[in-house]
């Protein structure tokens, strides 16, 4: 019986210790892998004094599952991209920001002030923008690359070991791209041949994996993969005959958002941590880390030099317009998830 | 399982009867609120209606087992045909699961047998060589056995090293991979029923079949396997109802898109298609599957313990 | 004694016995041997160093893993903890409770976690957590294990028991002990290592548990396998193959453990 005591005593303690450890009136914040410094959230602590957890997902869709799966409540903040901002307003899921909250509010950038999935700022303030596109290993292949045809029908030297990313939004627009039809299209005829394509072009993709779009790149289990520009870049860091592409047919751009979750738990502390990353010192550090461009006045001087000239941030003359990711309404996108939902099965 | 053993043990032990609806009770009430409630709110999710972009709304309808069974066309309003493509997924990890096992039995029952037939002080030792692997968590087992096969690892490295292939053998992200890495995630519940059942055999029967000339394969067929049925009936089992659902082998080597029953019902959960009542559907279906496979052992069970 | 030793023996057997420990301890080695390369490419060898043991414990992960390894140890310990006594009590009423109506329910109901596929269970449990608004953390987590550990800690124990005659126990009652006291002082040291052999499974069983865990955890609380799976999806680091090689050696360490616990029980 003793030891049995003794051991019950022990999981008591640890279990305060561990539920007391996660609930300090801390900062939780939900966001995308491999994208904030670990020093920045480090120096957030040291200033505040708030403590914080983060969680990570790789797509904007099972970012929104996982809110509407019972995540209202625990998180703070969430980062999701420009579309997925409007799409979680409709659903009531972000709290408001009333005027002045924002301390810092004035360093966002005009042209990233009053956009048109969240008019006037009231949820979020900006974080990242960047492009989605592709890059090829020119070692495998040597050819033009800009061009959509490279996913959708590539060169036998890259058939069979293209990664897709898993990410509905930004997939089914570059196909769209591609077959020059527009995003959100109720034209059947339109969508069938969408269907088509994405089904004739699966045999030539060997995964689909956003969580390992550099690392198949860098170590050759693909020799192309949809990617972000930013993560291309640090993939070229790797290795360095990793080539971002521009397409002709046009290209996705996006912003990501830092959003203040409805029933946030630590309201105060969010409202804190968004403030902090509209310093343009704080914001910096992020585009040096994660290599996008950031939406706000001043950061000239604390940007990493290197990213102005970056291939990955600068398309060429014949490239493409860059296209944000529309989000549809239920039916149409009914639609668009049954299509989705062929392709992976 | 352990029901037939418990049955059959000492009748007349009932030296707690009184007590025994209050130390029941723990358990009971665990269980009922942790698995048997879930099980039945999800197969009442499984009737209910999808929300738009995760969730559902309290109505039923038949819509989710519709979607399974059945194709209506890109837009919903075609004639229905049979959806053939869950099916096939559930038929894929039926194949995968079975070819498993039988991969897990080829190498798994010689080996048993050979460890049951060491000498007693080594036996424990085989034992625990066979087991320490399966202590290891099985995310870390997958993740290494995924490094070992990669088109640059260590294993094609060797290969191409010794001359004996000149292209790295792509095995990652095929089926070959997921096959791999089920057998080599559950082999230990192949090995263990088997060692267990073959510790118990008599080998005096052995000895008396090659006394009536009997060669020792013949032997093998006719006279051990009968005998040690039960235990790799056991493994068979422990080997295939855990690939059926597993998750960890086709998403990390499968490049998820070797979908399996495992994946499809996560997608619908954690990933982009938030199609609740259809991945309450198709757990259901597996479970029911699962289930009528046990109560088949069962039954085999007892038929097996019946017969003398 | 000859004619005896050959019908046991079948060519090839022990040939397979070899490959089948090959296979199981190929990629483990391999990753313990990589786990002390000293670059940080996982493809290029280096040389010999230590650094990712050290990273693991100070790098810029080294905080969520070790908030993680204390949640995986604390839960499962509770975890283990309370199954084993549920267990044990469970396995005193069927064992030793007579023959009654819901008994063969009951073992079903004990069984049920065991034949339900862990995919499901994740689903489900989920899903009614979600219904009922538990919401999702620690506890949801621990109450889970404690759901699954319990077939797993039961199954030695109901063995153990069923292999003890309830002789002792009459005797003592016979002597004018008391139920309780027959059990505690009777039945209980005589089941101790199968309640030990019970604990143990259940803890293992709790600490590798990765498909549910990931399915019920909240925000910000990661167990150690949830952690491992989260850095992985991004691709094999040498510090996660460091973190493989200590959990490697761990059970190592508790396999040997729970096997001189049977030993000095035998020998009883």
């Amino acid at each position: 019986m003793k030891p049995i005591k003794r051991m019950t005593q022990t999981a008591m303690a640890l279990a305060l210790m561990a539920s007391g450890a996660a609930a300090e009136g801390d900062l939780v914040i939900y966001h995308w892998f491999e994208y904030i410094p670990q020093d920045l959230l480090d120096k957030f602590t040291a200033e505040t004094g708030i403590n914080v957890t983060m969680d990570t997902y790789d797509s904007n869709e099972s970012m929104l599952a996982a809110l509407k799966a019972g995540g209202m409540g625990t998180y703070d903040v969430a980062v999701p991209g420009d579309y997925m901002v409007k799409i979680m307003a409709g659903e009531g899921l972000l709290d408001t920001i009333s005027d002045g909250e924002l301390a810092n509010k004035g360093n966002i950038a005009p042209a990233w002030a009053d956009p048109s999935f969240d008019p006037g700022r009231k949820h979020s303030i900006p974080y990242q923008w960047g492009s989605t596109s592709f890059s090829v290993d020119s070692d495998v292949y040597s050819g033009d690359i800009n061009t959509t045809d490279i996913l959708f029908n590539p060169p036998a030297e890259l058939a069979g070991k293209i990664n897709m990313l898993d990410a509905q939004g930004e997939v089914l627009a570059t196909a769209a791209l591609h077959l020059g039809i527009p995003q959100c299209s109720t034209d059947r005829e339109q969508l069938k041949a969408l269907n088509e394509l994405l089904q004739a072009s699966k045999d030539n993709w060997v995964s689909f994996n956003s969580d390992t779009a550099k690392e198949v790149l860098v170590s050759g289990d693909a020799a192309a993969g949809m990617i972000w520009d930013g993560f291309s870049a640090k993939a070229r860091e790797e290795k360095a005959s990793i080539t971002y592409a521009f397409p002709t047919q046009g290209y996705v751009v996006w912003m990501d958002n830092v959003v203040l979750l409805n029933d946030a738990p630590n309201r105060d502390s969010a409202i804190k941590f968004m403030d902090f990353l509209l310093e343009p010192e704080n914001i910096a550090a992020v585009s040096n880390f994660a290599r996008y461009a950031d939406g706000l006045t001043g950061t000239a001087e604390f940007l990493d030099p290197a990213l102005a000239t970056l291939p990955e941030a600068n398309p060429h003359d014949g490239a493409g317009p860059g296209v944000f990711v529309e989000a549809c309404d239920e039916a149409t996108q009914a639609v668009y998830d049954q299509i989705w939902t062929n392709l992976k099965k | 399982m352990a029901g037939g053993a418990a049955t059959g043990g000492s009748a007349a032990a009932d030296t707690y009867k009184s007590a025994r609806h209050w130390l029941l009770l723990p358990s009971w009430l665990v269980l009922v609120l942790v698995v048997l409630a879930p099980v039945c709110m999800m197969l009442i999710y499984s009737f209910l209606t999808k929300e738009f972009r995760g969730g559902v709304i309290w109505e039923p309808t038949l819509a989710a087992y519709d979607q399974f069974f059945f194709d209506r066309g890109l837009f919903g309003d075609d004639p229905p045909k049979i959806e053939w493509t869950y099916i096939t997924i559930f038929w894929r990890s039926i194949w995968q699961a079975g070819l498993a096992t039988i991969l897990s039995l080829i190498i798994g029952f010689p080996t048993a047998y050979f460890i049951a037939t060491r000498p007693e002080r080594t036996r424990a030792l085989w034992v625990f060589l066979v087991t320490i692997p399966y202590w290891v968590n099985l995310l870390i087992r997958t993740v290494s056995m995924k490094f070992l096969l990669r088109d640059q690892g260590p294993m094609n490295d060797f290969l191409i090293s010794t001359g004996l292939i000149d292209d790295p053998l792509r095995i990652v992200n095929t089926n070959l991979a997921v096959q791999l890495g089920l057998f080599y995630s559950y082999l230990p519940f192949m090995v263990l029923p088997i060692y267990a059942s073959v510790e118990r055999y008599n080998f005096a029967m052995s000895e008396a079949a090659a006394d009536l000339y009997a060669t020792k394969w013949t032997t093998l067929r006719r006279i051990v396997l009968p005998a040690v049925k039960p235990g790799v009936i056991a493994g068979c089992i422990l080997v295939f109802v855990p690939s059926l659902g597993a998750f960890l082998a086709p998403d990390l080597l499968g490049g998820a898109k070797n979908f399996m029953i495992g994946s499809l019902i996560e997608e619908q959960f954690k990933g982009n298609a938030g199609n609740w009542p259809f991945g309450a559907a198709a757990a259901m279906v597996l479970l029911t599957m699962v289930l009528i496979l046990l109560m088949i052992f069962a039954r085999q069970q007892r038929r097996a313990e019946a017969s003398p | 004694m000859s004619a005896k030793t050959d019908v046991k023996n079948y060519t090839g057997f022990r040939t397979l016995t070899f490959v089948c420990l090959f296979i199981l301890y190929a990629p483990l080695v391999v990753v313990t041997i990589y786990s002390f390369n000293a670059s940080p490419s996982i493809t290029v060898w280096e040389g010999f160093s230590l650094r990712w043991y050290g990273d693991v414990f100070t790098g810029p992960e080294s905080g969520k893993f070790k908030a993680a390894a204390i949640n995986s140890f604390s839960i499962a310990l509770i975890a283990a903890t309370l199954a084993t006594i549920i267990a044990t009590s469970a396995a005193t009423a069927i064992v030793r409770g007579g023959i009654f109506k819901t008994r063969t329910l009951s073992l079903g109901l004990i069984s049920l976690p065991l034949m339900v596929p862990e995919i499901v269970l994740a689903v489900a449990t989920l899903i009614f957590f979600n219904a009922v608004g538990f919401t999702r953390g620690y506890m949801t987590i621990l109450v889970a294990h404690i759901a699954f550990c319990i077939p797993f800690a039961y199954l030695p124990i109901q063995a153990r028991m069923q292999g003890i005659e309830d002789t002792y126990e009459q005797a003592a009652m016979d002597l004018y002990a008391t139920k309780a006291q027959a059990f505690r002082r009777v039945l209980l040291p005589l089941m101790m290592p199968g309640i030990i052999s019970g604990f143990l499974l259940a803890f293992i069983v709790s600490l590798d548990d990765f498909i549910i865990t990931n399915f019920v955890k909240g925000a910000g609380v990661e167990t150690l396998p949830t952690a491992i799976f989260g850095s992985v999806k991004q691709g094999l680091k040498p510090n996660i193959m460091a973190i493989s090689t200590m959990l490697l050696a761990l059970s190592i360490v508790m396999v040997t453990l729970s096997y001189f616990v049977s030993k000095t029980d035998n020998t009883k």
